[in-house]
């Protein structure tokens, strides 16, 4: 009953294991990995040791860009939201800012940092920073104004109204975009990595090809990527869940 | 809902003018100040604009990167508003492929770019098949979304005149979900263009992309390296703003409620 | 406990529609609620037909089940003879303002429905109808742009475009403030009169539902049975204010169990 919905995406995913092994072993070059090569690549990253190493390295990164970025971002998003007249100055700005990809910043980071971790937290720190704050001036925008005429209304100091009506009025939103972002920011370490650094999940995949071509090991890095940006993505979903924060999510 | 913000026109003009002089300002003393030699000021990133205008790369370089995201995206579309259409209405489809979905999704097309060049080596092909990838996902969701939001209430009116399956799909589902699936157009449009910069970085022969990564490599011109940035910016958001413009015609707007 | 009460077509009529031993059980995580609980009801050609009843009640699954969108878990829907499996173009459903297409315009709307026809003949309907519900001027407009009243009218001109025997209004006005309430009734008993089609109209409002139906049908609270049908034999235009008015309606205030004095 309940468990059917879960089996289903199961043989589904299996049957696209079978297909591409199958794919897989009818090529002409032997140029792509199949299922079990790639299995065998991670079990032996695992016993190097070197799984877990680069898992924690590229976690690592992320770790510091995002909560720098964040330290900065949330503050001053909501603070530039709250003043009209910030938020029209610095739009412009922001607007040109957003196209540009976090990769383009590499020569410019590498510059300033050379090459190394902090070159490649910096450069997750600038991938967060613009999305974050933007997040945040949003979440500002679209609060009621009945809530903050409320708030006058009861009296309340302008250090009140931000205590007791801005910051939880604010929150789910900033939870969601705190999730994107995290998505996002996992996407550039992998990036950051292949370029700047020495460790790392994005490092294996580069160098795994480019000593030796082991593309079971390029695979397994993507493989092990993909899983633990959803697991990152699923514990951020789970604060969603939190009672206290769930009200702005009853409709719908 | 901020303090009463009662503002002049043309004060939307005037502060982010005035914010923008201030930087540059800012910038130019900056580069006196530090005395550096390669990290360029205003001035020299115009210069280098002018240089590429006149060696005739700028528009090149353009028209590489605007026709990898235009092919790469059409792609997506037309591949991905069925998909997702199909799935959204079919939600036991969308059951067992969904969570596929969100497993490959977290995977950056970044990371694909190794395979994409032992498949199609270096240049075109592996830029426009990386932005299909990256474009693809968002649009098969936005539809699907898109799908599932459409208030059973017109299904049933158009059930209710007599309409078949398919017709249903055409005249009522779809326009129905437009708003949803161009909002995703344009974010996917967005990530495209940011991903054609960096598979040019990495797997290009041509392009912004190509450009910020060459200018440095050969000869530390950081001057170009500025400049190609500012220009894929302000391209990225011009093509944001002409999508966003899609969104204010009238068969469309009814989706969004009004923005402050 | 109440006894079931057919609510029986007046005689002289012939009967459109009838619904017999209608039962509905709504099953949801493992349990089971019985909404509707043998219901029976003839509906009259042309007649104006109310069910009253507190919101929550069953009345609207009731005219889903009536308008082929729901299935009931025993018991059938007869119109003219056929039994009902699924909705028609030849009885059209009214939802709340909210079921007129925001993509299309006014014209598109009222359109919707004439696919079948030529491109004159449609122009033509369209154009008798825009004028009929009064929305004259505003044929090239969207829905976002109209007032709650007029997207009403709206689709109560989309639903009459396509000239269908029977009429199923779901609160139809239960949006609008309600001084349009009033007008809106006023239009609804205009535009009946004119084509004469058998109606079917959801209400919780008293007033609303003796205003207009010819025969009120005032539904009890979940399981909805019918608690009494009330005949409302006073001519159109209705005072509201005569004697004959208020005796009704207090009727129906003391039949649901309602003070007369707040």
């Amino acid at each position: 009953m309940a468990y059917g919905i879960h089996l289903r995406p199961l043989v589904f995913i299996s049957v696209l294991l079978v297909a591409w092994q199958f794919a897989a072993s009818r090529q002409p070059v032997h140029l792509l990995p199949d299922p079990v090569q790639v299995g065998g690549g991670l079990v032996e990253l695992a016993r190097r040791g070197l799984l877990l190493k680069y898992i924690v390295a590229s976690l690592f990164r992320v770790t510091w860009g995002f909560s720098l970025a964040a330290m900065i971002a949330i503050p001053g998003g909501l603070a530039i939201g709250w003043h009209r007249r910030t938020e029209m100055a610095l739009n412009p700005l922001i607007q040109l800012l957003r196209p540009i990809s976090p990769l383009a910043w590499i020569p410019i980071s590498i510059l300033w940092f050379g090459v190394g971790d902090v070159a490649a937290s910096f450069l997750i720190f600038l991938a967060s920073l613009l999305p974050l704050t933007v997040t945040a001036i949003n979440a500002v925008k679209s609060i009621p104004a009945v809530y903050v005429n409320a708030g006058r209304n009861f009296g309340l100091s302008s250090a009140g109204l931000v205590y007791r009506v801005l910051y939880p009025a604010v929150i789910p939103q900033l939870i969601i975009g705190l999730r994107i972002t995290l998505g996002i920011a996992w996407l550039v370490v992998v990036a950051a990595e292949m370029i700047a650094v020495n460790s790392g999940l994005g490092f294996l995949i580069v160098d795994a090809r480019n000593a030796g071509s082991r593309y079971d090991l390029v695979v397994a890095g993507m493989v092990t990527i993909g899983i633990i940006g959803l697991l990152l993505d699923m514990s951020m979903r789970s604060l969603e869940g939190v009672r206290s924060l769930r009200w702005s999510y009853s409709e719908d | 809902m901020t303090a009463p913000a009662h503002v002049l026109r043309w004060e939307r003009y005037f502060w982010p003018a005035l914010l923008a002089i201030a930087f540059l300002a800012l910038w130019h003393y900056a580069v006196r100040w530090t005395g550096s030699k390669v990290f360029p000021s205003p001035l020299g990133v115009q210069k280098g604009l002018a240089e590429l205008a006149h060696k005739g790369l700028l528009w090149r370089y353009i028209g590489d990167s605007l026709r990898r995201v235009g092919i790469g995206f059409s792609a997506a579309v037309a591949s991905g508003i069925p998909l997702g259409l199909t799935l959204g209405w079919y939600t036991a489809a969308a059951q067992v492929v969904n969570p596929v979905i969100q497993m490959v999704r977290p995977i950056s097309p970044i990371a694909w770019i190794p395979i994409s060049i032992v498949l199609f080596g270096v240049g075109d092909s592996a830029a426009i098949f990386l932005i299909f990838l990256a474009a693809f996902f968002p649009i098969v969701l936005a539809a699907m979304n898109g799908v599932g939001s459409v208030p059973s209430m017109f299904r049933r009116a158009g059930r209710n005149f007599g309409l078949g399956p398919v017709e249903l799909l055409t005249r009522v589902v779809f326009p129905a979900s437009l708003p949803q699936i161009i909002i995703g157009l344009r974010i996917s449009l967005g990530i495209a263009w940011l991903v054609v910069v960096a598979a040019e970085m990495i797997a290009g022969d041509s392009g912004l992309g190509y450009l910020v990564i060459d200018a440095r490599n050969s000869g530390k011109r950081y001057d170009l390296v500025i400049a190609a940035m500012l220009l894929i910016g302000l391209i990225g958001l011009m093509l944001d703003i002409a999508f966003r413009q899609l969104e204010t015609l009238k068969a469309i707007r009814w989706g969004f409620r009004s923005e402050s | 406990m109440l006894q079931s009460v057919m609510a029986i077509a007046p005689r002289a009529v012939e009967t459109k529609l009838r619904a017999e031993d209608i039962n509905m059980v709504f099953r949801r995580d493992g349990k089971s609620t019985n909404v509707l609980d043998n219901i029976n009801i003839e509906v009259g050609k042309g007649e104006f037909l109310c069910l009253l009843g507190p919101s929550g009640c069953g009345k609207s699954t009731l005219l889903n089940i009536v308008a082929g969108f729901l299935e009931p878990s025993s018991g059938a829907v007869r119109i003219d003879g056929a039994i009902v499996n699924g909705p028609d173009p030849r009885r059209i459903f009214v939802f709340q303002e909210r079921g007129v297409f925001p993509w299309l315009t006014v014209e598109g709307n009222i359109g919707f429905g004439l696919f079948k026809m030529s491109r004159v003949e449609r122009e033509r309907r369209i154009e008798h109808y825009v004028k009929l519900v009064g929305l004259g001027g505003f044929e090239k407009a969207y829905p976002q742009e109209l007032s709650g009243g007029m997207k009403q009218r709206l689709e109560v001109a989309r639903a009459l475009a396509v000239n269908p025997d029977m009429l199923f209004l779901d609160e139809p006005f239960g949006a609008l403030d309600s001084i349009t309430r009033l007008i809106m009734r006023g239009e609804l008993l205009r535009l009946w009169e004119a084509e004469r089609k058998t109606i079917i109209f959801v209400t919780h409002d008293i007033e609303e539902a003796v205003q207009l139906a010819d025969r009120v049908v005032v539904m009890s609270a979940r399981p909805a049975r019918i608690q009494r049908i009330v005949k409302i034999n006073i001519p159109h235009p209705r005072d509201i204010s005569s004697r004959r008015y208020l005796e009704l309606r207090d009727g129906i205030f003391a039949e649901i169990g309602l003070a007369h004095q707040i």
